[in-house]
């Protein structure tokens, strides 16, 4: 599909906007928890794919459903890779550092599924954006 | 339903370690067993807040209350007060010192976030090989208002307005590069994109291409509608694999949605842009090279005039602009010049974005408003220096730049304000060393880069860098004589006056800075034969801590050369002019009184 004027690319952004309210706020999300991973060349050297791979692995031995695993950039805490962000629904999204395949594993057994956060793991979001 | 209703996050960063937060946090479990909720709220310890001169600092979540300054003492009130009561503890909110009001939620510290992404913006947060997610956070909106609203002049005046300057060291008025190369003759006129970050220790160019390429996609469509250019070329070095393909991805899901190619939203403007590898040489970065390695030429300088908005690519009109000038171009667009020119200095508007590495504890990308101060940047958000060592220096600006003091430490960092104090702002590498840092080290490490990275062409430059790198090494090995720093000096200047391209002109800053700010150093290396931070291991010795030492005589018994003094049952000495660095008085002393440099 083609866009050719403002109305077109508003369209568009309207249909991907839930999930960015999801992100930012936690509110006005659809009814879906999105797990972001930091998969830039510094993330993935500090052991990303093992964490991608954990998270995917408990989602499906736990058969979860209504969640959702996205690769990002880098958010610049490269003192605490892989660095996984967990959006839920109503819920202020919430940053965790050295995300090893235990951590991992932790995140969907703890803090998925008993809303139970980690200890020791969380790492604090010191920026604003424009 | 969840057990667990609520969690206090207590910071368990390095600075609110050392301010007890450790005992806090035994303090609050025990305050929540004995009010008999430690069943539904549970103490957390989370990283840094970037805020560690107010901590320990203390969030309630999800109530996204944050508290300053709490001592173990606070624990008992903050669970009879807020968790049991539901009441927030207003004494220890943090007051914000311009407003002097108190600052309840997390989300209202704008003050105590230091940093302002604008560059690094959607880095992290939306899916890079998505370009719907870019789209959801106002991507391309740009693009669009100045294809259908805006004339080119609108656009190059709109930038010149918000005093963007050139990122990739230079700090050329980005506007006003645009309407030169807009203005430049002829109807064939190129955009590149500078994307060779060569300075070592930066990588904030790699990241926004990886985390946001479509932000740098979007903004070359916007300088070639301003510059006149239908053809961008990404000059990107080979090494960066994973921003290459992260860039092809986005090209090709922009093509599909005609937001790059033909006759973009309805306006008639064509526009297109092709990815051209370097091999990663240094010189690379400096425009002209950087053109000539584009035509496929020796990558090597050329005088300047011409300048490339008159003659660059295939001699005709080009603008260069660095990949986080790029990123800053569409923020701009869309929140207005007055918005930008509000952020930051008098000469420098905006943020820049550091890579800030070396002994510090929060070691990553920052992004801060220019006029920060490194105080800010090393002790807020950087967390301080490393296992409680004392704060030396910060390099800054690479291989071009020099070293700031202690003395500098509350300067607002700008472009003018570093230039001023023997640095530069260069890509934003920002490398902390602490009081175990040789500072000829230094000097030698980047030396030993420039002299490899030179490309040749001038003798003063491929001669001079290497006979500077030689005599720094020379120091180094104690060798070093009082003509070698007047050398030194001499060579400094004369590169830095007879070089034809950048790289040459501040290869000697590194040496001019320590030398300046750190002579000393330079001396004891050369007449005393003594490295302070025990660096330089030809002249590192051997030396005995009195406190210790509990007059054994093992160590003199061992010594071949004999220089180790002292009475039974007294402090013993080395004489460190005759000692050879062997090792045999630290092996045998049993008090760990030798001290191994
Ligand atoms: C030795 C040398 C290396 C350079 N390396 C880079 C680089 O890696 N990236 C970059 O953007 N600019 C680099 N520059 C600056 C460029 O010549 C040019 O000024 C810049 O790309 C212009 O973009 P800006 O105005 O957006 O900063 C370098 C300059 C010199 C002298
Ligand atoms: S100053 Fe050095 S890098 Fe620059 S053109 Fe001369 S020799 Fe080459
Ligand atoms: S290091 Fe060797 S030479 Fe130096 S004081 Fe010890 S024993 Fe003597
Ligand atoms: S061996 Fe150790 S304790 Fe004994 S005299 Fe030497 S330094 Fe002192
Ligand atoms: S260590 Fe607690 S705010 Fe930095």
């Amino acid at each position: 599909m083609g866009i050719k004027s403002l109305d077109d690319l508003k369209k568009i952004r309207e249909d991907s906007l839930k999930k960015v309210n999801l992100r930012e706020t936690g509110k006005d999300g659809e009814n879906i928890t999105e797990i972001m991973v930091g998969m830039a060349t510094c993330g993935i050297a500090a052991g990303a794919r093992v964490t991608l791979a954990a998270l995917l692995d408990e989602i499906s031995k736990n058969n979860l459903e209504n969640i959702r695993i996205i690769q990002v950039g880098c958010l610049g805490y490269c003192h605490s890779e892989p660095i996984v962000q967990i959006n839920q629904p109503g819920k202020e999204p919430l940053l965790y550092g050295n995300v090893d395949d235990k951590k991992a594993r932790d995140i969907i057994n703890k803090h998925i599924l008993k809303n139970e956060l980690l200890d020791d793991s969380i790492i604090i979001n010191t920026f604003q954006k424009a | 339903m969840d057990k667990i209703r609520s969690h206090i996050m207590v910071c368990g960063g390095t600075g609110c370690v050392s301010s007890h937060s450790e005992e806090l946090i035994s303090a609050l479990k025990a305050a929540l067993v004995t009010a008999g909720y430690d069943q539904e709220i549970s103490v957390i310890k989370t990283g840094c807040f970037g805020f560690c001169g107010q901590g320990p600092i203390v969030k309630i979540h999800p109530d996204n209350v944050f508290y300053v300054q709490v001592t173990p003492n606070d624990a008992e009130e903050i669970v009879k007060e807020h968790i049991v009561k539901g009441r927030t503890v207003h004494r220890l909110l943090f007051e914000e010192p311009e407003m002097k009001g108190k600052l309840e939620s997390h989300d209202d510290m704008t003050f105590y976030k230091k940093q302002y992404r604008i560059a690094l913006r959607n880095c992290g947060l939306i899916n890079p090989e998505n370009i719907d997610e870019y789209i959801a956070f106002r991507g391309y909106e740009a693009l669009g208002k100045v294809l259908t609203e805006m004339t080119p002049e609108d656009v190059f005046y709109m930038i010149k307005e918000s005093g963007l300057r050139g990122r990739g060291g230079g700090g050329f008025p980005t506007g006003l590069k645009w309407e030169l190369t807009s203005k430049s003759e002829g109807t064939e006129k190129y955009i590149i994109c500078n994307a060779d970050e060569g300075d070592p220790g930066a990588f904030m160019d790699r990241s926004i291409l990886e985390g946001d390429p479509h932000s740098v996609l979007e903004a070359m469509v916007i300088g070639g509608y301003a510059t006149g250019a239908h053809q961008g070329i990404i000059y990107i070095r080979a090494e960066y694999p994973l921003a290459i393909k992260r860039l092809k991805i986005a090209m090709d899901q922009a093509r599909d949605y005609g937001l790059i190619g033909k006759d973009i939203f309805g306006s008639g403007f064509d526009f297109d842009i092709i990815i051209r590898l370097g091999a990663g040489a240094f010189v690379c970065g400096e425009e002209t090279a950087l053109i000539h390695s584009v035509e496929g030429l020796r990558g090597e300088p050329t005088k300047k005039p011409p300048f490339p908005s008159e003659s660059g690519y295939k001699g005709k009109p080009t603008t260069v602009n660095n990949v986080e000038t790029f990123a800053n171009i569409c923020p701009i667009i869309l929140n207005g010049s007055p918005w930008f020119k509000n952020i930051g200095t008098e000469t420098s508007k905006g943020t820049k974005v550091f890579a800030l590495a070396g002994n510090v504890n929060n070691v990553g990308l920052v992004e801060v408003p220019m006029g920060t101060t490194l105080r800010e940047i090393i002790f807020d958000i950087g967390g301080g220096i490393q296992d409680g060592k004392g704060f030396k220096a910060v390099q800054t600006g690479g291989p071009s730049g020099g070293v700031i003091t202690t003395l500098d430490l509350d300067t607002p960092i700008d472009y003018e304000s570093l230039k001023n104090i023997g640095s530069m702002m260069g890509s934003g590498g920002m490398i902390v060393m602490n009081d175990t840092t040789c500072m000829v080290n230094i000097a030698k490490f980047y030396l030993e880069f420039t002299q490899d990275e030179s490309c040749g062409k001038c003798t003063s430059c491929r001669i001079g860098t290497k006979r500077m790198f030689e005599i720094l090494t020379k120091i180094t090995n104690g060798d070093g004589t009082m003509d070698d720093l007047e050398h030194l000096d001499a060579l400094a200047r004369m590169i830095k006056d007879t070089a034809l391209c950048g790289l040459g002109q501040t290869a000697p800053n590194p040496v001019l800075s320590t030398m300046n700010y750190f002579h000393d150093e330079y001396l004891e290396h050369v007449n005393d034969k003594y490295c302070r931070a025990g660096t330089c291991k030809a002249l590192s010795k051997y030396s005995i801590i009195a406190d210790k030492c509990i007059g054994c005589t093992a160590c003199a018994r061992v010594c071949p050369v004999k220089c180790i003094e002292g009475k039974a049952k007294e402090v013993h000495v080395i004489d460190q002019s005759k000692c050879i660095s062997c090792g045999a008085c630290f092996d045998a002393c049993k008090f760990d009184a030798v001290l191994k440099p």
